[in-house]
């Protein structure tokens, strides 16, 4: 009965329906509530914006929808599936790591820090996800991984280590390593704000090409006019629940929040 | 009594030198497998979440960096096989006991090397790797522990110098390593100097070729793509200088 559930729910599953969400988010760290409640959806082919002050939980948000941690309370979907638990008579309980792992190959992160591993070349980097999760030969990986390092801009610099790679590059590579699990969709954290401000253009142009091409994603970010000009729809996130969400035009223009008024005249 | 050259010289080329010598070597490697093996288990237990595991492995720590080598290997070639007739056959020869009782008490102190190596990566490495749906077993395997073998290879290449001249201890039970050999001789001449003076290079030559070892695989871990390969390659970079 527990297994037959989700697979019915998968059956029943639209494309109009979300690709992921996220129900009812609770997380706290220590005597905090990082997350207070969190409902957040996204569609196959959207592109979400998550604006927000440091420390308001939008990062958090994305951790736990990338199964990196469990959420105290709620849960995660992907294509109308919880994902992330083993449902149990007496309630959800989190699946052990070498599960979740199997769960997590299905969405993409792209981290603040890039995180490359710096005993990898650029190529290799990318390579790693295929060879030793989806076990794909070396060769195929190699030519998958060539193709999406050229996809970022990048195969000239494949046989580089990070450390011989600018912010930018590194970041384009860990975008082209998360792209190459093809990934459900792809969860961006604050992705530019390590960056040099003269690197931060180069990032975002991959990012909005990745859009352009109908990839599904979540962008927790500062970037305002990224926002603006790429993203379907604009969350604030403040306090560890989401202020307001609207369209690009509707959020910068006529936002219905006075906190989120508040919020723009500090970013603009 | 003068230096006598051509005692000394003698005394290089004596073949029982050269078997002294490789047996201080093997004993010294075989103990640093053991004492990797035994050490990534402990340095595991130590950084594990399990309250259990912590308290194992810093039990074994603690007791092995008290107890004296010496007094170790007495234990397991004198004590042991009176308590266990398994012990007490052919096979438990005093080289097997020298490198087990080297190597478990070399253990403690690798720990304490794997372990720093491990934290000493960023936490952000296993978060992608992670991330990727790596299995908890591959983060370690492809990414955790190449970085720290990087960390954790001068402080070993320490230690296995440090056991080269540790397995002088098994003359005590009468391993017939590379000082003890010196020892017999002298004991038979009374020639201390030119039997000495024979040990002494036959330690700088094993010395000299580990620390050559260790700067060849210390290289192996420089993660640059310059001059690696000369076999024209995809990966091969078109000549870039690196970018800041």
């Amino acid at each position: 009965m527990t297994n037959s559930g989700p697979e019915l729910k998968q059956e029943i599953w639209s494309t109009n329906d979300p690709v992921l969400s996220a129900r009812n988010l609770h997380k706290s760290y220590q005597d905090q509530h990082v997350l207070r409640g969190v409902e957040f959806d996204i569609r196959q082919g959207q592109v979400k914006a998550v604006l927000g002050p440091s420390g308001s939980g939008k990062s958090t948000m994305l951790r736990l929808m990338a199964l990196l941690e469990p959420a105290d309370d709620g849960g995660i979907f992907l294509r109308g599936r919880r994902i992330g638990v083993r449902e149990k008579v007496s309630g959800a309980v989190v699946l052990p790591e070498r599960e979740l792992a199997k769960e997590r190959r299905n969405i993409g992160m792209v981290f603040q820090k890039f995180n490359l591993f710096p005993h990898l070349t650029a190529c290799r980097n990318v390579m790693l996800g295929l060879t030793s999760v989806k076990g794909i030969h070396h060769k195929e990986a190699e030519e998958q991984a060539m193709a999406m390092l050229q996809r970022v801009g990048l195969s000239h610099r494949a046989g580089h280590f990070p450390s011989e790679l600018s912010g930018g590059q590194q970041q384009r590579v860990a975008i082209a390593r998360a792209l190459v699990m093809n990934p459900d969709v792809l969860l961006f954290d604050e992705p530019t704000s390590a960056l040099d401000p003269e690197l931060v253009g180069e990032v975002l142009d991959v990012m909005e090409s990745l859009a352009n091409d109908g990839m599904t994603m979540i962008v927790v970010t500062h970037e305002v006019r990224f926002a603006r000009r790429v993203a379907d729809e604009v969350t604030l996130f403040d306090s560890g629940v989401i202020v307001e969400q609207a369209t690009p035009d509707e959020f910068f223009d006529n936002p219905q929040h006075q906190r989120t008024r508040k919020f723009l005249s500090h970013v603009h | 009594m003068e230096f006598d050259v051509n005692i000394f010289v003698q005394q290089l080329v004596n073949p029982s030198y050269v078997s002294g010598a490789f047996l201080s070597v093997a004993v010294a490697v075989l103990s640093l497998v053991l004492a990797t093996a035994i050490g990534f288990a402990v340095a595991l237990g130590r950084t594990s979440h399990s309250r259990i595991a912590q308290g194992v492995a810093g039990l074994y720590t603690w007791f092995f960096r008290a107890i004296p080598a010496l007094l170790v290997l007495l234990i397991i070639w004198n004590a042991l096989p009176q308590l266990f007739p398994v012990l007490r056959q052919d096979w438990f020869s005093p080289f097997i006991a020298a490198f087990i009782g080297l190597g478990i008490v070399e253990a403690a102190f690798m720990a304490e090397i794997i372990r720093s190596a491990l934290l000493s990566i960023d936490e952000g490495q296993a978060l992608a790797g992670r991330a990727l749906g790596m299995s908890p077993v591959k983060v370690m395997l492809k990414v955790v522990l190449p970085q720290a073998i990087r960390t954790a290879l001068p402080p070993t290449g320490n230690e296995f110098i440090g056991l080269v001249k540790f397995s002088s201890l098994a003359s005590v039970i009468s391993l017939q390593e590379l000082l003890t050999t010196a020892q017999v001789g002298v004991n038979i001449t009374f020639r201390y100097a030119e039997y000495y003076a024979a040990a002494i290079v036959y330690y700088l030559i094993i010395v000299s070729l580990l620390t050559l070892l260790q700067s060849y695989v210390e290289k192996k871990f420089v993660w640059t793509s310059r001059s690696k390969s000369k076999k024209p390659s995809i990966l091969e970079p078109v000549g870039q200088g690196v970018q800041s």
